[in-house]
C-alpha cells in the first residue's frame, strides 16, 4: 500500500478549474439583482482549485491506502464482509432505478414499487415474519423503528411500559435505540456457558417490561437454544420478543425466528445480502414484524392491488416516517439481485458455508488461541488472547500483526463480556484455501506471540502508516484542514 | 450441494475434507444447536436462482416498468444534477466500496483521509467549525440535530418553521415520540412565502430548545436566517438552519457566518443520483464547542508512532459502542460511500465549477419563473427570492395542469395539495442545469397553451 501525504486542500491553485459548469443557454441572471446581496456569498473560501487529473489520481492514491473485501480476507466478526457481487453494481445503475425521482406519479414507477414489494415478500418468507417496512437505512435505524413501535402499541393500549431487557452481549446500538425510544435499559448477563438463560429472563420480566431486545445466533456465535422458551415467558408478561438480525446469515433457510417467538427483527441487506458495505454505509435496515405490530410500520407502505402498486400513506396508528422517501431503494435493487441470483437453494447454502467455514476455523485455532466457549459455533467464532497475555501480547497486537501479513484484523475487544475477544466472522464466500492459509498465518503470529512478540508490538508496518495515536487525535481535536495563517 | 452456487467457492471435496477436520460426517451436524423443532421444514418459498444473464435481463425488465424519459422539474428535497463522469470511476475503486467503518487505521487511510476532506468541504460550505462523518439523509439528520439541541440546551420545547419540508417535519415528530414531545409549528408568511420573524417572539420561549428552518425553504424562498437566529438567541434557545438543496450553498452566504448553530441537510446533489428516494446523505455541521454532543462518527488527525500525518476515527466516547445507552445517538453505519460521492464531486467542480454551476442554477429557474409569470393565469405564488426551486400558483385545476404537460413528456413540478390543503393551485418547480433551454421552453409553450383552453 502506498500512502498520500498531501491533502486534496494542499494540492490546491488558485485560478485552476476542475470541471467546468456548462453554458449558459439562458440570459445570464444578475444574483445581486434578484437576492439581497447580505445574503451572498463570493467566496468558498479555502475550497479546493485541481484540475480533474489532480482529482483522480488523489483517490486513486487514497483508495491504494484502503483495504476492502476485494483486496483479501476481511473476517470482520458481526459485519458479515462477503463478497460483493458486481452485477449488484451494475443493476443499481440501470436509469430506470437510478434516474427515478421519488415524487414521481406511482404510474410512473411501477417496476420501483414492483422491487420493493417482491423484496418484502422475500424477505418475509426468509425471516418468518407477516409485514416488513423497507424504510430504514441501516441496522440501527431498524432497531430504533421496531422500539418505537413497540413503545407507541402500549402507549395507545393506555398502558405505557416502561424498559427493555437487553443481553450484555448485545451491540452497543441495542441500548442506544432503546434509550432513543424512551426505554430504561435492563442488563442481563448471559449464562456462563455464553447462552442467554430461561432463569435469568423469568426474574426479572415484569409487566412493566415492553420488551427483551436479544440476538440470534448471539454475538458469541452461538445459537440461543432456549429461545421458545424464553420467548413464552416475555409473551406471558404481554411484552415482545426483539431479535437482532445482525447474524441472519446463520439461519437462511435453516430456521426461520418468526417461528421462534420472534416479533420484531431487522435485517441488515448490507451484511446478509450482500451489498457493499462502503467504508461505512449506505446500508439498508428493513424491519419485520408480527401482525400485531404492523399497523405500527412507518409510512409510506407499498400496497399490491392486483397487479398495480400504489403507495399508501395513511398515518392510521404508523408511528410516521424515519427518513424522507422510501429507505435506501438502490441497496434494495442491489440485495433484490442477490436474491434472485441465489435462490432458495443458493440462500440455503450460503448460511450452511458459512457455518462450516466458521466451525472449521474455530477447530483449527483453539490450541493456539483460548476459546471460551468450546461448543460448536453459528457464522463466527470467538477466541480471547488469553494464552498470549502470558507473554504479555493482547489482542489489538495479534490484529495489527494479521495487517502485516496481508489480513483485515476481526473485530476486537466486543463482545464486551469476553475479556481481549478476537471474533472471527469467516462468511461462506470465502474458499478453503483462503482458510487455511489465514489459519497459517494465525498460527504463525501464535508463535511469534511467545517468541518474538516485538514483531507484534511494532505492527503493522507494511502499509506505509504505523500505529496511529488515537489517544492524541482525541486529546488535540483536529477535525478538519484550515489554511496555514 | 450443487456444485454450480453462485459466489459460493466450496466444492463437494472441500466440505468432505472440512467436515473430516472438524470430525463431524456431515454439515448437518454443526446445525444440532438448532432445536429440531425451530428447523425450516422443506425449502423456502422463494424462486430458484437465475444466471447472471437472467438476473441482468430480469432487473432491466423491471426498471424499464419506470418512467425516467420525461423532461423533470421535480425537486423537494431530491435534486437531478449532471454528476461528472470521474465520480462513478472513483466510487467503483473497490479498495472504497468493499471496505467498512474504518476501525484500523493503519488499513484504513484512504477512507480516513476522504472523509476527513469531506468534513472540511462541508465546514467551508456551511461556515462552521465542525462537520461529522456524515448521517443517513437531510430529514434523519435535521431530527439528530434537534436531539442535539434539546441536550446541548437542556430544554424540551422543539420550535420548527412549517415551511420546513414536511417529510421532515414528520421525521422529526417521529424521533421525538421517545421523548413524549411534539414539535410546535412556526407559521410562514403567505405573501413572502418564507417564516415570519415577527411571530418568534410568541412561540420561541423560555422552554425552547431550538428553532427548525429550512432555507431555502420548501418553498424554495430564501429565509433571513440572521434575524430569526437574532430572534432566536434573545431567547437563549438555538438555531438549526436545514438546506435540502445543498448547491445553494455555493451561492448563498452560509449559514454559519448568518448565526445558525447548527447546520443539517441533505448533500445528495453532489454527485449522488435521485435513485428513488435513497441512498442520500444527511450532513451536519456546527461550532467547536458544541462537540461532545455532536451525533455520528468523526474522523480526526493524528500522527503514527513514526510521526507521520495520519487519520482516525475520534471522540469514539459519544458513540454507542462504547457508551451504550448513554451514546448522543445510536447511529453505527452511516453512508460512508454517499459522502464520498459528495467529496469526489465537489472537488471535481472546484471552486468556480462549483460557484458557476449555482449561479447557471439560479439563472434557469429565474428564465423559467419569468417566463411563466407572464402566462395568464400563471403566477409566481411568493414574493421571496428564489435559488433553483420556486412555487406557481395556477388558476385551474393543478393535476389537469400536470397531467396536460406530462403528455408532452414535461413532468411540470410537485402538486402542493398533498403536504399542504390550502395550496391546492401550487406548483412547486425546480429547474437544475439538467433542463436545457428546450425544454425550459417546450414547459413555457405547453404551459401557455393550457391555460389558454382553461380559460
Amino acid at each position: 500500500m502506498k500512502q498520500t501525504t498531501k491533502l486534496i486542500f494542499e494540492l490546491s491553485h488558485k485560478g485552476r478549474v476542475g470541471i467546468e459548469a456548462p453554458h449558459h443557454d439562458i440570459p445570464k441572471a444578475v444574483p445581486d439583482k434578484k437576492i439581497n446581496s447580505a445574503f451572498l456569498r463570493n467566496d468558498i473560501e479555502g475550497f479546493p482549485e485541481v484540475s480533474e487529473g489532480e482529482v483522480l489520481r488523489h483517490y486513486t492514491r487514497l483508495s491504494d491506502a484502503n483495504f476492502g473485501v476485494d483486496n483479501g480476507f476481511y473476517p470482520l466478526g458481526s459485519c458479515t464482509m462477503k463478497y460483493n457481487p458486481r452485477v449488484n453494481e451494475v443493476t443499481a445503475r440501470l436509469e430506470g432505478f437510478a434516474g427515478l425521482h421519488p415524487y414521481q406519479d406511482t404510474t410512473l414507477t411501477q417496476g420501483a414499487l414492483e422491487l420493493i414489494s417482491e423484496l418484502e415478500d422475500d424477505l418475509l418468507e426468509i425471516t418468518g415474519m407477516d409485514a416488513v417496512t423497507l424504510q430504514p437505512a441501516a441496522g440501527a435505524q431498524g432497531e430504533l423503528c421496531g422500539m418505537l413501535m413497540v413503545a407507541k402499541y402500549f402507549k395507545d393500549k393506555g398502558k405505557p411500559r416502561r424498559k427493555v431487557i437487553i443481553p450484555d452481549t448485545a451491540h452497543g446500538t441495542n441500548p442506544a435505540s432503546c434509550n432513543l425510544a424512551g426505554f430504561d435499559v435492563v442488563r442481563v448477563a448471559s449464562g456462563k456457558d455464553g447462552y442467554l438463560t430461561a432463569e435469568s429472563i423469568k426474574k426479572i420480566m415484569d409487566r412493566d417490561t415492553a420488551a427483551l431486545m436479544l440476538t440470534n445466533p448471539n454475538t458469541l456465535g452461538l445459537f440461543e437454544e432456549d429461545i421458545e422458551e424464553i420467548a413464552r415467558i416475555v409473551h406471558a408478561k404481554g411484552g415482545f420478543v426483539y431479535c437482532d438480525g445482525a447474524n441472519l446469515n446463520a439461519l437462511m433457510g435453516i430456521a426461520r425466528l418468526g417461528e421462534m417467538g420472534v416479533d420484531l427483527i431487522q435485517l441488515n441487506l448490507h451484511k446478509t445480502f450482500s451489498t457493499p458495505h462502503g467504508g461505512g454505509g449506505p446500508g439498508s435496515g428493513p424491519l419485520a414484524v408480527k401482525k400485531k405490530l404492523a399497523p405500527y410500520l412507518p409510512i409510506p407502505r407499498v400496497k399490491r392491488r392486483g397487479r398495480k402498486f400504489t403507495l399508501d400513506h395513511t398515518k392510521g396508528k404508523s408511528i410516521g416516517r424515519l427518513k424522507a422517501f422510501y429507505g435506501n431503494f438502490s441497496i434494495m435493487v442491489r440485495a433484490y439481485t442477490y436474491i434472485k441470483r441465489m435462490g432458495v437453494e443458493g440462500l440455503t447454502a450460503v448460511s450452511k458455508m458459512a457455518i462450516l467455514n466458521a466451525n472449521y476455523i474455530k477447530e483449527a485455532l483453539k490450541k493456539d488461541y483460548h476459546l471460551p466457549f468450546d461448543t460448536t459455533c453459528m457464522h463466527e467464532a470467538v477466541f480471547t488472547d488469553k494464552l498470549q497475555n502470558v507473554d504479555n501480547v493482547t489482542t489489538l497486537d495479534v490484529a495489527k500483526r494479521l495487517i502485516d501479513y496481508g489480513y483485515h484484523p476481526p473485530t476486537i475487544y466486543f463482545p464486551l463480556v469476553v475479556d481481549g475477544a478476537i471474533m472471527i466472522e469467516p462468511t461462506e464466500t470465502e474458499s478453503v484455501e483462503t482458510i487455511d492459509a489465514f489459519i497459517a498465518t494465525m498460527k504463525v503470529i501464535a508463535e511469534e506471540a511467545r517468541t518474538t512478540p516485538k514483531l507484534l508490538k511494532d505492527a503493522p508496518t507494511t502499509t506505509g502508516t504505523f500505529r496511529v495515536d488515537e489517544t492524541g487525535a482525541a486529546r488535540t481535536p483536529i477535525l478538519r484542514w484550515l489554511p496555514e495563517k | 450441494m450443487k456444485s454450480a452456487l453462485p459466489y459460493i467457492p466450496h466444492t463437494e471435496d472441500d466440505i468432505k475434507k472440512m467436515c473430516e477436520a472438524i470430525g463431524i460426517a456431515s454439515v448437518e451436524e454443526l446445525l444440532k444447536p438448532i432445536p429440531a423443532s425451530l428447523r425450516v421444514d422443506g425449502a423456502l418459498d422463494i424462486k430458484a436462482g437465475l444466471s447472471e444473464q437472467e438476473t441482468l435481463a430480469r432487473l432491466k425488465e423491471l426498471s424499464e416498468k419506470n418512467t425516467t424519459t420525461k423532461a423533470s422539474f421535480l425537486g423537494g428535497g431530491s435534486y437531478n444534477h449532471y454528476s461528472p463522469s470521474v465520480v462513478d470511476h472513483l466510487l467503483l475503486r473497490s479498495e472504497f466500496f468493499t471496505s467498512y467503518t474504518p476501525y484500523q487505521p493503519e488499513l484504513s487511510q484512504g477512507t480516513l483521509q476522504a472523509i476527513f476532506e469531506y468534513q472540511t468541504l462541508i465546514c467551508q460550505l456551511t461556515g462552521m467549525e465542525i462537520s461529522n462523518s456524515s448521517l443517513y439523509d437531510g430529514a434523519s439528520a435535521t431530527a439528530e440535530a434537534v436531539l442535539m439541541a434539546r441536550r446541548l440546551t437542556r430544554r424540551g420545547k422543539v420550535v420548527v418553521s412549517s415551511a420546513l419540508h414536511p417529510e421532515y417535519r414528520d421525521t422529526i415528530e417521529t424521533y421525538l415520540l421517545g421523548f413524549n414531545e411534539e414539535p410546535t409549528e412556526l407559521a410562514y408568511c403567505t405573501e413572502a412565502g418564507s417564516t415570519i420573524a415577527k411571530s418568534i417572539d410568541s412561540v420561541v420561549d423560555e422552554e425552547t430548545a431550538c428553532l427548525v428552518v429550512q432555507h431555502p425553504n420548501f418553498f424554495g424562498s430564501i429565509e433571513d436566517i440572521k434575524t430569526l437566529a437574532e430572534k432566536v438567541h434573545a431567547k437563549g434557545a438555538l438555531l438549526i438552519v436545514v438546506t435540502t438543496e445543498a448547491l445553494s450553498l455555493a451561492l448563498l452566504k452560509p449559514p454559519g457566518e448568518l448565526g445558525a448553530d447548527i447546520a443539517v441537510g441533505e448533500a445528495q446533489s453532489f454527485g449522488n443520483p435521485v435513485s428513488f428516494g435513497g441512498p442520500y446523505i444527511g450532513y451536519m455541521a456546527t461550532k467547536q464547542k458544541h462537540i461532545r454532543q455532536l451525533p455520528g462518527r468523526i474522523i480526526g488527525e493524528t500522527k503514527d508512532t513514526k510521526g507521520k500525518r495520519s487519520f482516525c476515527l475520534t471522540f469514539a466516547t459519544r458513540e454507542q459502542h462504547i457508551r451504550r445507552e448513554k451514546a448522543t445517538s445510536n447511529i453505527c453505519t452511516n453512508q460512508g460511500l454517499s459522502a464520498l460521492a459528495s467529496a469526489i464531486y465537489l472537488n471535481s467542480l472546484g471552486k468556480a465549477g462549483l460557484m458557476d454551476l449555482a449561479r447557471l442554477n439560479l439563472s434557469k429557474a429565474e428564465y423559467l419563473k419569468n417566463e411563466l409569470s407572464e402566462i395568464a393565469g400563471i403566477t409566481a405564488t411568493f414574493t421571496a427570492p428564489t435559488f433553483n426551486e420556486f412555487t406557481i400558483t395556477i388558476d385551474g385545476d393543478t393535476e389537469k395542469f400536470l397531467k396536460q404537460l406530462s403528455k408532452k413528456k414535461i413532468i411540470g413540478g410537485l402538486g402542493l395539495k398533498r403536504f399542504y390543503p390550502s395550496l391546492n393551485h401550487q406548483i412547486l418547480i425546480a429547474v437544475t442545469e439538467m433542463n436545457s433551454k428546450a425544454e425550459l421552453d417546450t414547459f413555457i409553450e405547453t404551459a401557455s397553451e393550457i391555460m389558454g383552453n382553461l380559460k
